[in-house]
């Protein structure tokens, strides 16, 4: 660097740097702790005679418990629908320049969000009580049909009405965030390309939205997932309540317990990778290049090449880069 | 739809303003524009951020309401139904179908991101004319290639250089075959070296007699491709004119402080 002529290009590249790594001796300090206490916990668990294993074995394959996922896995896809389907339209409502719309949107969500869950379970179940025969016909007039109100609602449904309006309330909040994230600039471009209300909403604001209403979406699915169990108090028997039955008469609860746990562990995890791809979905757009799949990640980590973290938030705004 | 749009008939305006008053809550933003806008024009509005220059904009396709005054488009009034001496407001399918003629481009693009670029371009015709696909995706690529983006058609706006996702937004109200394009400062959020490339697409357009309402601070494109020019400051039109005389030789101590700056 002995000349200060800016125009000449050096010759060649400088070599890369080849440095030492900092080191990190608390890294290799705590992995040791952890593994100290990984392999005491496994000691207690392998060694304890509560645990029995033979049962867990047999539990896991037990039809009731089979029968008892299937259960799980219809009331959370059948309520999660109705709170995704309930929640854009309650959030379309509360957002509404129609202040009846909007207030109706409120009094629902401050019912339905205000008060337990197992409550309206359990109200669902107990309608028949309240009104024994539920009718259709002209308000305060003749009826034209009517039918005793738990042949209408058996406890299937009662669980789905009490999961699905209560879920319906939560997705209205996550829904309406969502849709308040996507930049106005959006609707009144839309706006000025003379398209509708509801077709700017559906085409443009709710696709944008969506990258904000799905993680919180998949939280939900994972928590419905277990609240669920909840539906025991109706006497309904999904994968909870047949394991119930099942120590409520054997006593061995926790080689029970650590069964079902493991199915619901698997039944999050999928749900975990589904969410995932979803995810990557509506990034379309948002991200100049897709992140890399579980898959693809893998593949580079084998072939040796640099992984580029999960979530790259390139997520660029309206301002001109030179990319091209 | 309207087969009735006659060509350059020079008989009315394509834009008039009388005193058009626009407040929010206790703050009055435009106080009493009287202006015109003939068809075929490029009109250009300038003045200090504040002066209500946009707001003026966004009056015209009813982005915001009109306080005060009568503005009307190409003879018909904006936002409302005379009848008698009562004003009824539109409903938001007839506001809607007004928007059809009326283009706009606005400071930050405002492109789908979630669409290419041929995608945003497609949208409005589909949606809103009910096009066919295949003949909206034929003209698309025709307007993609008019604004020289034919090869970006599949890109993402994210993709896209500033003046590129500007052009873009240019070939988007065009595709809905407007009889009048409204620019907000369609050159203000870009990098220096890419303001070129919109202004040719818009002198382009000027030159096929597009009647174009242009917001900007580019007063070299406001000198050589505008008929006409207005400086508003504080919410009215303090000077008008050919912009050559205008913005040469100001008669307002106003104009003439800002030009100064600006020039």
């Amino acid at each position: 660097m002995n000349e200060t002529d800016q125009g000449s290009v050096k010759p060649g590249r400088p070599e890369a740097i080849k440095a030492v790594p900092v080191r990190h001796p608390g890294r290799w300090a705590g992995v040791a702790v952890i593994a100290v206490l990984a392999a005491m916990l496994g000691h207690a668990i392998a060694t304890n005679p509560a645990i029995n294993w033979t049962v867990i074995g047999d539990t896991l394959t037990n039809p009731t418990i089979i029968h008892g996922i299937w259960v799980t896995l219809e009331l959370t896809a059948l309520s999660m629908l109705m709170g995704v389907v309930g929640g854009v339209l309650l959030a379309i409502m509360r957002l509404s320049a129609n202040p009846v719309l909007s207030a109706t949107a409120w009094v629902y969500i401050w019912i339905f969000r205000g008060t337990p869950v197992l409550v309206q379970l359990v109200f669902w179940n107990s309608i028949g009580a309240l009104w024994p025969k539920l009718s259709i016909g002209i308000p305060f007039g003749p009826e034209f049909w009517s039918e005793n109100s738990n042949t209408l609602i058996p406890v299937f449904t009662a669980a789905l009405l009490g999961l699905g309006l209560n879920e319906a309330a939560y997705m209205a909040e996550i829904v309406r965030a969502g849709i308040q994230s996507v930049d106005e600039g959006q609707t009144e471009a839309a706006h000025a390309l003379g398209m509708s209300r509801a077709a700017t909403m559906r085409r443009i604001v709710l696709p944008q939205a969506m990258r904000v209403i799905i993680p919180p979406t998949g939280n939900e699915t994972i928590s419905m997932l277990k609240t669920t169990s909840l539906v025991q108090v109706i006497a309904l028997v999904e994968l909870f309540t047949a394991g119930h039955d099942i120590y409520a008469r054997t006593f061995q609860t926790i080689p029970v317990l650590i069964a079902v746990s493991m199915y619901y562990l698997l039944m999050t995890s999928i749900l975990t990778v589904g969410q995932y791809y979803i995810e990557r979905h509506y990034a379309r757009g948002a991200n100049r290049t897709l992140p890399p799949t579980p898959i693809e990640r893998l593949a580079r980590l084998f072939r040796g090449k640099p992984v580029p973290p999960a979530k790259s938030d390139v997520v660029t705004g309206a301002e001109g880069g030179g990319h091209v | 739809m309207s087969d009735l749009i006659k060509p350059q008939d020079t008989a009315h305006p394509m834009v008039r303003s009388e005193a058009v008053h626009k407040s929010y809550g206790l703050v009055e933003v435009l106080k009493g524009i009287d202006l015109e806008v003939k068809q075929g024009e490029v009109f250009c509005l300038v003045g200090p951020s504040g002066s209500g220059k946009s707001t003026f904009l966004r009056c015209i396709n009813h982005l915001e309401k009109v306080n005060g005054g009568r503005l009307y488009v190409d003879g018909e009034l904006v936002g409302y139904r005379e009848k008698g001496d009562r004003l009824y407001e539109l409903k938001d399918r007839e506001v809607a179908l007004k928007r059809r003629d009326i283009g706009m481009v606005f400071q930050r693009f405002n492109l789908f991101p979630h669409m290419t670029a041929l995608e945003n371009v497609v949208e409005a015709p589909v949606q809103v004319k009910k096009e066919s696909k295949s003949d909206a995706r034929e003209r698309g690529m025709q307007l993609l290639e008019r604004v020289g983006l034919a090869e970006k058609a599949k890109s993402y706006p994210a993709q896209l250089s500033g003046g590129q996702q500007q052009r873009v937004a240019i070939a988007r109200a065009l595709a809905m075959k407007p009889k009048l394009m409204l620019f907000d400062e369609p050159t203000s959020a870009l990098d220096p070296e890419l303001v070129g490339e919109v202004l040719d697409v818009m002198r382009g357009l000027a030159e096929e007699g597009m009647t174009m309402i242009v917001v900007t601070h580019e007063m070299g494109f406001a000198r050589e491709v505008g008929d006409a020019l207005v400086f508003m400051d504080g919410g009215v039109v303090v000077e008008s004119g050919h912009p050559r005389e205008v913005l040469t030789n100001p008669q307002h101590e106003r104009t003439r402080a800002f030009l100064s700056k600006v020039l």
